[in-house]
């Protein structure tokens, strides 16, 4: 079993175990450190820096961070708070994010977190990229304008072989994720289901269907994000 | 020395226009036109997006009736998805599609007879325009505005309750709907504290109507004179010629009542309807292709939804509609202050069809939603608060919007609002040396009639910065006045 280490958020005593990342000892201290590109299950990538605290006095992104006996770890503080939402304003304006027609509205957890860091206006120029929707495969629709290259698809979507169904393609400003080609027939109605819940925002959306879930009964509709572990306080 | 008036912005209306009535040498009216300035480029941005996303994304092209764009494009998307054209949904689906409508029918009008028209009403087209606005009617006439709020909060949380928001639901999804109405929320409508019911509702659509009633008959001269002028009439109308806001066929009749199309199916309009253009407007000017440009183009909305069917499937509103048509003895009314009159009846035929739905038990059926084989293209027209609206979409093999044409409401008005316009000008303005402030709210009057939703996006209300200006013939300022 691995061995118990205590530590400290904004002051607050925690209990964790060694080794495991700061954003998980958080949670089951009932502490939200607001991530976006960490998913429950798979390793972290520390893509989006939205779960960035300050440890011992140095930033961190908490998803990656194993734990250490003692560590004196800054959550809430104006200057971490600041710096998240910095983050958040700077992926809305990088993309194109019209939240008023995507049908992950409600359940986005980029929107959610845009409406905890209570953005309004992003303190930075929109800088409306051009970029294609591909429709081309048939049960799914990639629209990059609303992908924040998180990397979850890539990493948490596999087939029983453990080979990745997405991949990220180009380079730079023009990096985009693609369906694997030889990996493309296994996107079934079920599997493109599995990914569109699994990317945070509404890159990623399964064809012919949508907003089948009403509002008020969508993820974020009841319960902003990060509640469920607030709420236990 | 010709002259050039300008009204802009016209007030009272949903979004921005302008007016210019150029005045000859003579003082005589030449010319009026009704601008609309502004361009919205939905029918270009929505090309790329899937298919299923246009109920929603098209709708933010309006915020006061985006129920009707919702449907329009929800029953144009049915077909795509295979669900019909019009006749293939579940029964649940159906009803609580028309609950929507209704309901928004009944806001949208009531928004427009309490906010917008009852101060040129109850306190006079030639008030002071710092009172004469919906807060005027406020002070003067308290209950009145109360009942207006109540009517439209009524309308507004039923389609909150169907649609899932009071603007810019989610509730029509292709082939159906994504909920049905809980027992709470049928009770909440149907046996609401007072005045928060149905029953309520239909009371004070009723005191509307006789309040327009009464006006009218101490001012008969003024509403039948005012801007008249024979049309053609279009509208949807069910199978059987009754009303019908939601579903039907296209009928279009000419100004004696005479049927020039009758009940034709709307996945073939583009045989029917031709779109004209003029390089001074963003709007354009619809025709029936079978009259030509000149003689095709047709009044919509309420009163030419009265003119059009042949009966009111509800008891109230038919006892009103018999009413209304005795009075041009059964032909088609081509008065331009009638659409008042059509319009109340209307709210008072939208609170008796929500009454009767909200008693319907198919409400709470659990099948919404109906699936079938994809087709290419796909028409939705529904009957808008303000008129026919039309929407057509092409979708490529992967689900892709590849075209959209949208034929709203307002433009289907704009050659008559354009004649109403040269109307009361050429009344009002002719020989005048000075041109006052009632003189211009009176062509305004004449535009509102339509309650044109110009843009379909942007809300003017009440007092609005106005300037006229006008011009001799060299285009050189004489004199302005503004308000």
């Amino acid at each position: 079993m691995s061995e118990f280490v205590s530590f400290k958020i904004d002051g607050k005593q925690c209990m964790g175990r060694a080794g495991e990342f700061i954003a998980e000892a958080a949670e089951r201290n009932n502490i939200y450190i607001p991530t976006l590109c960490n998913y429950k299950g798979t390793a972290p990538k520390a893509a989006c820096r939205v779960c960035t605290v300050k440890v011992n006095g140095r930033m961190m992104t908490s998803c990656s961070t194993p734990l250490q006996e003692g560590m004196e770890i800054e959550n809430e503080t104006a200057e971490i708070q600041d710096i998240r939402s910095g983050i958040i304003e700077l992926l809305f304006a990088e993309g194109n994010h019209l939240c008023p027609s995507c049908e992950k509205g409600g359940s986005c957890e980029l929107q959610a977190l845009g409406y905890r860091f209570r953005m309004m206006v992003p303190r930075f120029p929109y800088l409306f990229p051009v970029r294609e929707i591909d429709a081309s495969h048939p049960k799914l629709i990639k629209d990059h304008n609303r992908c924040i290259l998180c990397k979850r698809c890539v990493r948490v979507m596999k087939d029983e072989n453990g080979h990745s169904l997405f991949a990220f393609y180009k380079r730079g400003t023009k990096l985009e994720i693609a369906i694997a080609p030889e990996l493309a027939d296994k996107i079934t109605d079920e599997v493109a289901q599995q990914a569109m819940d699994v990317c945070p925002t509404g890159a990623l959306l399964k064809k012919r269907k949508g907003w089948d879930v009403p509002v008020g009964k969508r993820m974020y509709d009841m319960k902003p994000i990060g509640s469920e572990f607030e709420q236990v306080k | 020395m010709s002259r050039k008036i300008t009204i802009e912005p016209v007030t009272r209306v949903e979004g921005h226009g302008k007016v210019t009535i150029h005045l000859d040498k003579a003082g005589e009216v030449s010319q009026s036109r009704l601008h609309i300035v502004e361009f919205r480029g939905f029918e270009r941005f929505v090309q790329g997006r899937p298919y299923w996303e246009v109920p929603v994304l098209v709708q933010r092209l309006c915020g006061i009736c985006p129920v009707s764009h919702h449907l329009a494009a929800a029953k144009a998307v049915d077909v795509i998805a295979g669900a019909g054209n019009g006749d293939g949904l579940t029964v649940t689906g159906d009803k609580m599609r028309r609950l929507m409508h209704y309901a928004q029918f009944f806001q949208s009008h009531v928004l427009h007879f309490f906010h917008l028209v009852s101060p040129d009403l109850l306190l006079g087209v030639d008030a002071d325009p710092a009172i004469r606005n919906i807060i005027g009617v406020a002070l003067q006439h308290k209950d009145l505005a109360v009942q207006g709020v109540m009517m439209r909060k009524f309308g507004q949380e039923l389609i909150q309750a169907t649609a899932g928001k009071k603007i810019h639901g989610t509730g029509a999804i292709p082939g159906g709907v994504n909920k049905n109405l809980s027992i709470e929320e049928r009770d909440h409508f149907l046996k609401g504290a007072d005045p928060l019911n149905a029953d309520k509702m239909i009371e004070w659509s009723v005191a509307a109507l006789d309040l327009f009633k009464d006006y009218y008959g101490k001012n008969k001269d003024m509403i039948d004179g005012f801007s008249h002028f024979p049309s053609n009439h279009l509208s949807l109308v069910r199978k059987d010629g009754a009303l019908d806001f939601y579903h039907g066929g296209i009928r279009a009749v000419d100004s004696e009542g005479n049927k020039i199309i009758d009940y034709a199916d709307y996945q073939d309009y583009t045989n029917i309807i031709g779109e004209g253009v003029k390089s001074w407007s963003y709007m354009k000017f619809p025709y029936l292709l079978s009259l030509g440009e000149e003689e095709g183009w047709y009044r919509v909305g309420p009163l030419a939804r009265l003119n059009t069917c042949d009966f009111i499937p509800s008891p109230l509103a038919q006892k009103e509609f018999e009413i209304f048509k005795a009075h041009t003895n059964g032909k088609p009314n081509n008065m331009c202050m009638h659409y008042h009159w059509a319009r109340i009846i209307e709210i008072l035929h939208s609170a008796e069809v929500i009454k009767e739905l909200l008693e319907d038990p198919d409400l709470q059926g659990t099948d919404l939603v109906a699936t079938g084989e994809r087709k290419d293209e796909g028409v939705g027209l529904v009957e808008a608060p303000r008129g026919t609206l039309f929407h057509h979409y092409n979708v490529n093999e992967d689900d892709q919007i590849t075209m959209c044409n949208l034929i709203v409401s307002t433009t289907n008005n704009n050659v008559p609002m354009n004649k109403a316009v040269n109307f009361v000008a050429k009344a009002q303005m002719t020989g005048q040396t000075e041109i006052t402030e009632p003189m211009m709210n009176m062509v305004e009057v004449a535009i509102r009639a339509y309650d044109p939703c110009l843009s379909c996006a942007t809300h003017a209300l009440g007092e609005m910065p106005l300037e006229v200006t006008m011009l001799d013939a060299d285009g050189n300022e004489i004199t302005s006045r503004k308000r």
